[in-house]
């Protein structure tokens, strides 16, 4: 059975699930092989989580020439790698980054490119969800080896015992990749919720919220959630960028998706559309997000919101 | 000093889109524009210029696509472009990002030595974000994108991004291929006095033929991948929705929750 290359999302040797989820749609197509970026010591700990979702093989590059640069020198690693191992796909987790890195990539090695699929099916039929999740559109790469970028939560990790037999691989990497340099890293603070992306149920606050994100943040956390934000509230400088939902934020796809103080603009939706479950609450009853919804709450969120957080936090006593 | 500012025409996002019988985004039957998040790009551009008072920049807005989309030529130059090119030909219907990137490539090459070339963060149409690093990799130049603050000072630029989980400062010497977010500032809109001297500024229109792309090398039926299918979502079915009274809201909002599990 031919491999298929899977990108490892992983924070400082941590690995994500998004990973184990790719691994999962990798074993529709062929044979997993796990492919990790990062420090060499972390290889063998990194092979033990992902051998269990049937990772045959590890490819551990030293991303010590690598993790300085932006996009490019990944490029040029993995091109190096599918060369050797003439894979059948290329799979990677569906970030800004990674999209970049299989966009150089598909021009390198000659093939076609997905983006922000939200399934693949055997053969490598590919599921997106486009124009603001509006649309769903099956398609398919024709040419060269199918590099298909996943989002998460796009398939439930199921197990299955893989090798995991670590392998070294030395990328060469050009100078010429070594042009964009990361002069500066500086790592977000944890807010000790979940990751916006991966989490089961997401909280947002908009504009309603009139910069008090307690009640969001409150209700979020008696429900194990991950707290996100409009782009109003973004911009009116009450929440960090990194937790803005929609077009030019990120999008989210969780079992249950409850937007506060959020009218439900066209740019909003195309973040948080293709979620399971949708609920809101907001005072005016003409909202467009209630066009969407699955439960609806006309209401002022100061009052519904801790009303709600006390309720459920009763309930798990 | 050379810069060029990619710029897309789209179908409005909040017009009612659709795809072809042939699966191909509807660009004529839905109104068109300027990619919101181009204008971005042009603004940078400008401010690029502006700060560089006394330096001789040009700045040239490019776009690839149908006869209308020179409408998003047009906004630019409004905005403050000095100069315009529109690549339309038949045969570039139907382009993937793969073919696309290489039109655009070919099309800076023609237009002359960029210095620096500006895009979007993403089309709000196709929105895959991977044109800027495709035209870094063909064009062979440094790649600094999705940037929220841009700085430059003789040849170096810097610019800061928000990547997953970190703030990032990435440091590179022109030439470069940069992308912009919406969160670079807001872009400025034209001016009566702009509008009047867009008329007057230089649009060239390109056809594949005179940037040595041949036909076969772009379009629907050589894309690298193919729509197989598309589909309007099913609508959702409506919700129910209640009026919060005295706290009924809260109690009805938590029922409904652990109906469906989530508590
Ligand atoms: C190119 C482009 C990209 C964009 N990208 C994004 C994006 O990624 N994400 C995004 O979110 N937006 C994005 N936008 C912006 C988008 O168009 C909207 O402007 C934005 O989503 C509005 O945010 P909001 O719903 O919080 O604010 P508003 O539209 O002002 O809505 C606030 C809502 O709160 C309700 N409300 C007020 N007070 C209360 C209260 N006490 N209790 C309950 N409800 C209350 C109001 O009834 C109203 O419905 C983008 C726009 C453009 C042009
Ligand atoms: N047909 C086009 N003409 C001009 N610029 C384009 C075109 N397609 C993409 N771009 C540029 O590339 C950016 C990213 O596009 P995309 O990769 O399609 O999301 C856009 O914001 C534009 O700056």
């Amino acid at each position: 059975m031919s491999e298929v290359l899977v990108v490892v999302d992983h924070a400082d040797g941590e690995v994500k699930k998004p990973t184990y989820e790719l691994l999962t749609i990798a074993r529709r197509l062929g044979e997993p092989s796990a492919v990790f970026f990062g420090s060499p010591d972390q290889g063998d700990a990194v092979a033990e989580k992902v051998k269990k979702y049937g990772a045959a093989k590890v490819y551990v590059v030293d991303d010590a020439q690598i993790k300085g640069f932006l996009v490019a020198p990944k490029a040029e690693a993995l091109q190096q790698l599918a060369g050797q191992a003439q894979p059948a796909a290329i799979l990677l987790p569906s970030t800004f980054e990674n999209k970049e890195v299989a966009a150089r990539l598909a021009i390198k090695i000659g093939s076609g490119l997905i983006t922000d699929a939200v399934d693949v099916a055997e053969g490598g039929v590919t599921t997106q969800s486009v124009f603001a999740g509006n649309f769903t559109v099956q398609a398919k790469v024709t040419e060269g080896t199918p590099i298909i970028t996943v989002k998460p939560n796009s398939a439930a990790p199921e197990e299955a015992e893989g090798a995991g037999a670590v392998e070294a691989f030395a990328a060469t990497i050009s100078d010429a990749a070594k042009t964009a340099q990361i002069v500066a890293s500086q790592p977000r603070q944890s807010t000790g919720r979940p990751d916006l992306t991966e989490a089961a149920i997401v909280v947002s606050g908009g504009r309603g919220t009139g910069g008090n994100f307690e009640p969001v943040e409150g209700f979020a956390d008696s429900l194990g959630a991950a707290v996100g934000a409009s782009r109003a509230a973004v911009d009116s400088g009450w929440m960090p960028h990194a937790f803005q939902v929609g077009q030019t934020g990120k999008t989210v796809s969780p079992q249950l998706y409850v937007a506060n103080g959020i009218s439900g603009a066209i740019q909003h939706r195309a973040g948080m559309q293709t979620s399971k479950t949708i609920v809101a609450v907001n005072k005016d009853p003409e909202a467009p997000i209630f066009e969407l919804v699955d439960f609806g709450v006309v209401g002022d969120l100061h009052t519904v919101l801790p009303a709600a957080t006390e309720q459920v936090n009763a309930r798990k006593g | 000093m050379n810069i060029v500012v990619c710029v897309k025409y789209v179908p409005d996002a909040t017009a009612d889109r659709k795809f072809e019988d042939d699966n191909t985004v509807d660009r004529v039957g839905v109104d068109g524009l300027l990619s919101e998040l181009d204008e971005y790009a042009v603004e940078q551009a400008l401010q690029f210029r502006e700060k560089r008072d006394g330096e001789d920049i040009e700045v040239t807005a490019l776009c690839v696509g149908p006869e209308k989309a020179v409408d998003a030529v047009r906004k630019a130059l409004q905005m403050g472009a000095d100069k315009g090119v529109h690549v339309v030909d038949d045969a570039i219907a139907g382009s993937d990002a793969i073919a696309t990137s290489l039109v655009l490539a070919k099309a800076i090459e023609k237009i002359g030595p960029a210095d620096l070339v500006v895009c979007g963060m993403a089309s709000t149409d196709a929105g895959m974000s991977v044109v800027p690093a495709m035209l870094a990799e063909r064009l062979g130049l440094p790649q600094v994108t999705l940037a929220s603050v841009v700085e430059s000072q003789g040849d170096q630029v810097r610019v800061k991004r928000d990547n997953e989980g970190s703030t990032e400062v990435i440091g590179a010497t022109l030439p470069i291929v940069l992308s912009v977010t919406d969160q670079s500032g807001e872009a400025r809109y034209p001016s009566f006095k702009g509008i009047m001297a867009a008329k007057k500024k230089p649009l060239e229109t390109l056809a594949l033929g005179d940037l040595g792309v041949d036909a076969g090398e772009v379009g629907l039926s050589v894309a690298w991948s193919q729509v197989e299918d598309t589909a309007a979502r099913p609508p959702r079915t409506a919700g129910e929705i209640v009026t919060d009274e005295d706290g009924s809201g809260a109690t009805a909002l938590v029922e409904f929750l652990a109906s469906k599990k989530f508590i």
